[in-house]
């Protein structure tokens, strides 16, 4: 703990889900507010008055930082409290922490976002910082898979992304139905119609770490190295500082190496069960 | 930081000739560290252990007392010899007067006009002087001071006691047979990191300062040089000390051995055995795990948000929601000596462990750090 939380002011709630919801958050000390900066890809301790704090991503535009969004599923003690706050409450903010997406070496490139289950907040910054700033980068191609069709948030977004020039949405289910017109099945077997040119494509991938592994067997094996994908990897953390060691995976601390990693930098031991 | 963490090689080698210090006159030594404002902390007998808690006098030492240790062991025994620091080692190291078993971090209050103050609870405690520090909890000490200090992040918290520390070490002339610091290269001789360092003989100590702040204590005292005699004493002593040491881990480095080797079926073999208690991580001088949580006090006012020591061989440690990673003890002691002597390399240049066998002697079923690691990396050299 090196950082005391900031007060931070609801001002805005949206229900993405019946268990998802996003708050806006503004900081009430004016010069915090204005020295606040992040990242895609960072994360802030999300805290709840008497209950504790959670890692949640921010996902908003780093050029807004006055205004920070953050998705969030209830699932736990802290987030289902904070599932029940209404704008104009407080809570307290600590952060930003961890490294981001690799923005700046992705310029110039295609960039294939790969997202899986729930894990889509983390990405969805970097896809709304791509399309604020399009013409730095090359094509656009997002994929996100989930279990079950009902499982999808923001399915008009993904069907306004895929209107947009050089930007291709693919979604699949594991599960579909009647409303489900795209893929059913593995999200790993739309890859096949992604536009993926090796040298000149970065991947950035969120979600569960099965999905992400296939994902990377099947990049791998269509020319992608190692090093050109990037995950967003979650573990249990506590102080965001490195310090509590709850987030450890080998040598790394998750909150402070990460979450972002190249792939190499969390090979060893990825997929080893009781890491 | 403190002048104790200066090195010591530089300071000794400008340092004056080793002095004598008459058994008689310890208490002078601590005299002179209350004058110089420091509250003095050692080891003291209490419910069968050798424990550091407040000193009153160096009559409160554990004068005649030895401990016998063993793998799941530890019992104080009654020598009869006029040496009080004639033993190896009790559960505590240095670690809860640095980094507290339990603490409030900071102070949440809803105010007024619906945001939330927070204060932090840095502590503001007393200049501590701890005497008896033997040269394993140096070498954790450092490692603690590395992990809580040197990143991006400083914890002010143990900064703040840190800063405050004065250290008077013990060579070990005692080790017990749980003991293997000479394997470790972090002892018996403690060669950094105090302010002064004893050599407990027969009726007194060779006294060195490892530190200008520990050279005003001794020169304060106004005493004599060593003899060649005792010197070579002391130096026997040492020699001694390490030469009896018969447990040893297979090799200095071992991360390379252990990632080679996570499916060996030793795994499941000593998790058959470990009760996944985290006894080890308690009294491990260097494992720093800790958990957060939040204490919402009765009145509503405010509520408190602490930490304490955790462990990685508790189901809480790996929890995710709807997700442990490592649900079983055959994983939780795999993390636990796969970071001790391995990923701690990477992280902070060398071993995580310093050879204090403590792990071993209170562990309740006896399971040993340098067995499992000799069956699982192979013997070494």
């Amino acid at each position: 703990m090196a950082k005391l939380p900031l007060s931070a002011r609801i001002v805005g709630r949206v229900e993405e889900s019946p268990t998802i919801f996003t708050l806006r958050l503004r900081l009430a000390d004016e010069r915090a507010r204005a020295a606040y900066r992040f990242a895609p890809g960072q994360f802030n301790m999300v805290y709840l008055y008497g209950v504790g704090e959670v890692p949640i991503s921010i996902v908003s535009d780093p050029s807004g930082p006055e205004l920070l969004d953050h998705t969030i599923r209830a699932v736990g003690r802290v987030t289902q409290g904070l599932a029940r706050l209404q704008p104009g409450e407080h809570i307290g903010l600590r952060g930003p922490f961890g490294r981001g997406w690799p923005l700046r070496e992705a310029e110039g490139h295609d960039i294939l976002v790969v997202t899986g289950g729930l894990g889509c907040a983390p990405v969805v910054a970097v896809i709304n910082y791509i399309l604020m700033r399009r013409e730095r980068f090359g094509r656009l191609t997002i994929i996100q898979g989930v279990k079950h069709a009902e499982e999808m948030i923001w399915r008009e977004r993904y069907a306004y992304w895929n209107t947009l020039p050089d930007t291709r949405v693919l979604l699949a289910a594991d599960h579909g139905g009647a409303l489900w017109p795209f893929h059913v099945g593995l999200v790993t077997e739309v890859f096949d119609q992604a536009p993926i040119t090796p040298a000149n494509t970065l991947v950035m991938m969120c979600g569960p770490e099965g999905m992400m592994h296939a994902g990377i067997q099947n990049l791998t094996a269509r020319g992608i190295a190692e090093e050109r994908i990037y995950l967003s990897m979650e573990r249990s953390m506590h102080c965001a500082v490195g310090h509590c060691g709850h987030c450890q995976y080998g040598a790394r601390f998750v909150c402070r190496d990460g979450p972002v990693f190249a792939y190499p930098r969390v090979k060893e031991l990825f997929r080893v069960k009781g890491y | 930081m403190g002048p104790s963490t200066t090195d010591p090689a530089t300071d000794l080698a400008h340092g004056a000739a080793p002095l004598h210090l008459p058994a008689p006159r310890l208490q002078e030594l601590m005299d002179e560290l209350r004058r110089a404002g420091y509250a003095c902390v050692g080891p003291t007998l209490r419910d069968g252990a050798i424990v550091y808690q407040r000193l009153p006098s160096a009559a409160d030492l554990p004068q005649g007392i030895s401990d016998d240790q063993a793998p799941g062991s530890y019992r104080i025994c009654h020598t009869g010899s006029a040496r009080r620091f004639a033993w190896a080692n009790g559960p505590q190291a240095l670690k809860p007067l640095l980094f507290a078993p339990r603490e409030t971090l900071w102070r949440a209050s809803p105010q007024p006009d619906a945001s939330l103050a927070f204060d932090a609870a840095i502590p503001d405690g007393e200049a501590l002087a701890v005497i008896g520090v033997r040269s394993c909890d140096l070498a954790a000490l450092a490692l603690q001071d590395r992990h809580f200090l040197g990143g991006s992040y400083p914890d002010p918290y143990y900064a703040s006691r840190r800063e405050k520390l004065f250290i008077v070490a013990v060579h070990c002339s005692h080790p017990a047979p749980t003991c293997f610091c000479a394997s470790t290269g972090d002892g018996p001789r403690a060669t950094s990191g105090f302010d002064i360092a004893l050599a407990e003989l027969d009726g007194g100590f060779i006294a060195e300062a490892g530190a200008p702040r520990g050279e005003q204590i001794l020169a304060a005292l106004g005493l004599a040089p060593a003899s060649a005699g005792q010197l070579a004493q002391g130096e026997a002593q040492l020699h001694h000390a390490a030469a009896v040491q018969h447990r040893a881990l297979p090799g200095r480095n071992l991360q390379a051995a252990l990632f080679a080797n996570l499916e060996h079926p030793r795994w499941s073999d000593v998790a058959q055995r470990c009760l996944s208690c985290g006894n080890c991580t308690s009294v491990c001088p260097t494992c720093f795990c800790h958990s957060e949580a939040e204490i919402p006090q009765l009145d509503g006012a405010h509520s408190e948000h602490v930490r304490e020591w955790d462990s990685c061989f508790t189901q809480s440690h790996s929890f995710i929601h709807g997700l442990t990673i490592r649900p079983d003890t055959r994983t939780r002691y795999r993390q636990w000596l796969t970071h001790k002597l391995g990923t701690w390399h990477e992280q902070y240049g060398r071993s995580g462990c310093v050879g204090c066998g403590r792990c071993i002697s209170w562990c309740p079923v006896g399971i040993d750090i340098t067995e499992e690691a000799a069956a699982i990396c192979g013997p070494g050299d």
